[in-house]
């Protein structure tokens, strides 16, 4: 036991599909140290590399003008399994950088298939997304991380299931429902789904088709240049029983609020899952802003010339540093979520990118986790 | 006494100094703001071509029996080691790319391929010797501990092995770098406890275990019957690398003129005042393109200290700029050949195994080591710089130097009479 630890240990923490390709993997990590093999087998073939998952795109198809379905074959160690609405981390890198973002997984994880697949919308401050929508080549290499999230269907699937979807939101959701009928269960769903126009809803044929052939799927189209926006309150009309069903939202933050609101009101909350993928993107004047510290479970109001490592220290928080003066990386961490500025530049960072805390004010919001 | 009065030793008044600062910040942000595509290509390749290099070499020495195998093996992995330790380890580690927010290039995840564990080389060089460089008596890269490589450094009988010690430092230079966090100097003063340091000694024991098992026994081991031929080709690949980073990093901060200061002049210090120390504090040497890739860019140490953070690749493009500010501000621009630079070092270090009493210079005047009281003789303890308003021409520190080489004052009696004076504050 204690040698299968010890074969295993320069590859603890490789996501790798078989657990037995780690002993190989660290076995031959004493020859390669302080790199694994896998640094070296990258360089002949990009995908040939657990250490940071990589995938490649295999192609990208339009959905509506401004939606592309990203379909990518991934590399060693990304898992062949997992649950329809979840999503996954892309790392692209454009101009020497990698930007990183997460989308919703819109294929449903089928065993040896080596294949996933994003539906991604170009909006029009999302750099990252528009140039996955309308800049990416097939054979790019990209980098992956493993899906993750809680949005997604209970095992065994509730009979009365209520969605509630807007725009890119219906992505997770259409992951769900493409598992459900790829499992041939039919529960009974009623779909609310928002969008400007006919040509505006993703999925659509797809979802129409459902719900000619599915008895027990009720597709319910708010088109809002035509009816205006979907109201919460008028659900009933929809979903006269809408207490009764689980249900699964996703879209803007305003929707995501009043629903929540809502089910507040209704003292139903714990039956609403909800998934946000906007990030508060608050002020970018970097006139500071609330800097949270999840692990410590602390806040601090600070303004823009008070770093982050001035502020955790005054919350009595053990932060690293050395020369708190931005040449010698020990308070590097990874920025958990929102924007932080660099004091030195001016530069806006985001989640995802690793800031180092003695140079950077907090931008609107940020967490660390620390 | 080493540098107490930077903008007196510098002839720069306080407005030449901020400006100074700023146009330094403004070469700061015009890079980082440039920075792209061809970066990041450089810097991909610089992997490639390493790990090329490094598995060829290898799969070489599973034939070292034979003489071209061993030879072709050695210099392919001595290139490598090299390559390793200086462009990327010690350039991604100092955060230079960084920027690319890729995790496999990044100062937080890299682990490099010497017996030195990054985790501590990250504390031991980049905060404490680029923090402080320079300053005797908080950066241990003055000496390490067990060098004397300035007369401010007080002569205990020891030192006399001096240049032995400098040889041997050399040719097992990784273990030097390896064992520097243990702070010998702070154990002495009893600033560090032993139980600190036993610590220390366990995560580098760990690390040199490692690292010598793979050379010293897995490769041999893989090679068979070849085992003898690849471990010496192993330890000889193992004492090139050595050899070439310890003269690359000599060559830095030993050198005539790569200036040390004191504690009193760091106390008083800000930011403009901090790149002016690294700018004399740090030296240079020439070298066309692949000189200076096979030394991480070091040999633009200047560059390298005053923006330890931004990519190797563009140290060049940024010496050019910073000559253009020591032309304007009048600054000296340390730099030489190589070897000069290095046999310079080698000097000092000789001489230094002397005590004081038997050396010329003084600490105010020496070559590895000057203070603004060796222009007291010649200038009073003038403190109008700047430009002269009737010629227009600037008489600053590069001028002030080359007076004192042309017409030297007996240096021995200035430095003398100065530090020893009990009038001032320095002693
Ligand atoms: S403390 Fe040194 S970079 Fe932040």
């Amino acid at each position: 036991m204690n040698l299968l630890k010890w074969s295993k240990r320069p590859a603890a923490g490789v996501e790798a599909r078989k657990p037995e390709v780690n002993i190989l993997r660290g076995l031959v990590a004493r020859a390669t140290t302080p790199l694994l093999p896998d640094d070296y087998l990258h360089l002949i073939n990009p995908l040939w590399s657990a250490r940071e998952l990589r995938g490649k795109v295999l192609d990208v198809t339009k959905e509506t003008d401004d939606t592309a379905t990203v379909t990518i074959r991934t590399g060693w160690g990304f898992p062949d399994s997992y649950k329809p609405g979840q999503y996954v981390g892309i790392g692209l890198q454009i101009e020497g950088k990698w930007h990183w973002r997460s989308y919703s997984l819109t294929s449903i994880g089928a065993g040896e298939n080596k294949t996933i697949a994003i539906t991604v919308k170009a909006n029009p401050d999302g750099f990252l997304s528009s140039h996955l929508v309308d800049g990416v080549s097939p054979g790019t290499i990209i980098r992956l991380q493993s899906p993750k999230g809680d949005f997604h269907l209970p095992e065994p699937v509730p009979g009365k299931i209520l969605f509630v979807t807007a725009g890119s939101g219906i992505t997770p959701v259409m992951a769900m429902l493409r598992q459900l009928s790829a499992h041939g269960q039919t529960p009974d769903i009623v779909h609310i789904h928002s969008a400007p126009t006919r040509d505006d809803v993703i999925f659509l044929d797809e979802m129409e088709q459902l719900a000619d052939e599915a008895d027990d799927y009720d597709l319910n189209l708010q088109l809002t240049k035509e009816m205006g926006k979907f109201d919460v309150s008028r659900m009933d009309e929809w979903a006269p029983d809408w207490r009764e069903r689980e249900c699964w939202a996703c879209g803007p933050v305003a929707l995501l609020d009043a629903m929540e609101a809502h089910y507040e009101d209704g003292g139903l909350r714990e039956r609403l899952h909800v998934e946000r993928f906007a990030i508060a993107r608050t002020d970018h004047g970097g006139e500071g802003g609330t800097v949270k510290f999840a692990i410590s479970d602390k806040e601090a109001e600070i303004d823009g010339a008070t770093t982050l490592l001035e502020a955790g220290e005054n919350l009595g928080i053990q932060m690293a540093f050395g020369c708190r003066m931005g040449i010698c990386q020990t308070c590097v961490v990874p920025l958990a979520g929102g924007y932080v500025r660099d004091l030195r530049t001016g530069e806006e960072r985001r989640e995802g990118e690793r800031i180092q805390t003695c140079i950077s004010a907090v931008s609107g919001e940020c967490t660390l986790d620390l | 006494m080493a540098i107490t009065d930077i903008d007196q030793y510098a002839h720069l008044t306080d407005s030449d100094v901020e400006t100074l600062g700023a146009e330094l910040d403004a070469i700061r942000r015009d890079i980082e703001e440039s920075r792209g595509e061809a970066d990041a290509k450089y810097i991909r390749r610089a992997i490639t071509i390493q790990r090329s290099l490094a598995a060829g070499g290898r799969l070489a020495l599973m034939f070292s029996n034979k003489k071209v195998a061993w030879a072709a093996g050695t210099a392919m992995l001595s290139l490598a080691k090299i390559i390793e330790n200086m462009e990327l380890g010690h350039n991604v580690m100092h955060g230079q790319w960084d920027w690319m927010n890729d995790p496999e290039v990044h100062s937080a995840s890299w682990e490099w391929d010497t017996t030195c564990p990054s985790v501590q080389w990250k504390h031991s060089h980049n905060f404490v010797h680029h923090k402080y460089t320079n300053v005797v008596g908080m950066d241990d890269d003055v000496g390490y501990g067990i060098l004397r490589v300035t007369r401010d450094q007080p002569w205990e009988w020891w030192n006399v092995g001096n240049p032995i010690y400098n040889l041997t430092l050399g040719t097992f230079f990784e273990y030097g770098v390896a064992l520097h966090h243990l702070e010998t100097e702070k154990l002495r003063s009893k600033e560090k406890t032993y139980r600190q340091a036993a610590k220390d000694l366990r995560v580098i024991g760990t690390k040199v275990g490692k690292q010598a098992a793979k050379d010293y026994l897995i490769y041999p081991v893989l090679a068979g019957p070849n085992w003898k031929t690849t471990l010496t080709a192993n330890f000889t690949s193992n004492i090139i690398r050595n050899y070439w980073a310890y003269m690359v990093i000599f060559c830095g901060h030993f050198p005539d003129g790569a200036e040390k200061f004191t504690v009193e002049e760091f106390e008083n210090e800000d930011q403009p005042r901090w790149y002016l120390r690294q700018m004399l504090g740090s030296a240079n040497f020439k070298a066309g393109p692949l000189m200076r890739f096979m030394s991480g860019n070091l040999s633009h140490q200047i560059e390298h200290h005053l923006f330890p953070d931004l990519p190797s690749s563009r140290y060049e493009e940024i010496g050019v700029r910073v000559r253009e500010l020591c032309d304007k501000y009048d600054l000296p621009y340390t730099t030489g050949t190589l070897l000069g630079q290095y046999a310079q070092s080698f000097r000092t270090i000789a001489k230094l195994a002397l005590p004081n009493s038997l050396l010329k210079a003084t600490s105010d005047d020496a070559p590895e080591t000057a203070s603004e009281l060796r222009f007291a003789i010649r200038e009073g303890m003038t403190d109008h710089f700047g430009v002269d308003p009737e010629t227009g021409k600037r008489r600053g520190l590069r001028t002030a130097l080359r007076e004192l080489k042309n017409s030297p004052v007996r240096s021995a009696h200035v430095g003398r009479a100065a530090s020893g004076s009990p009038g001032r504050n320095q002693n």
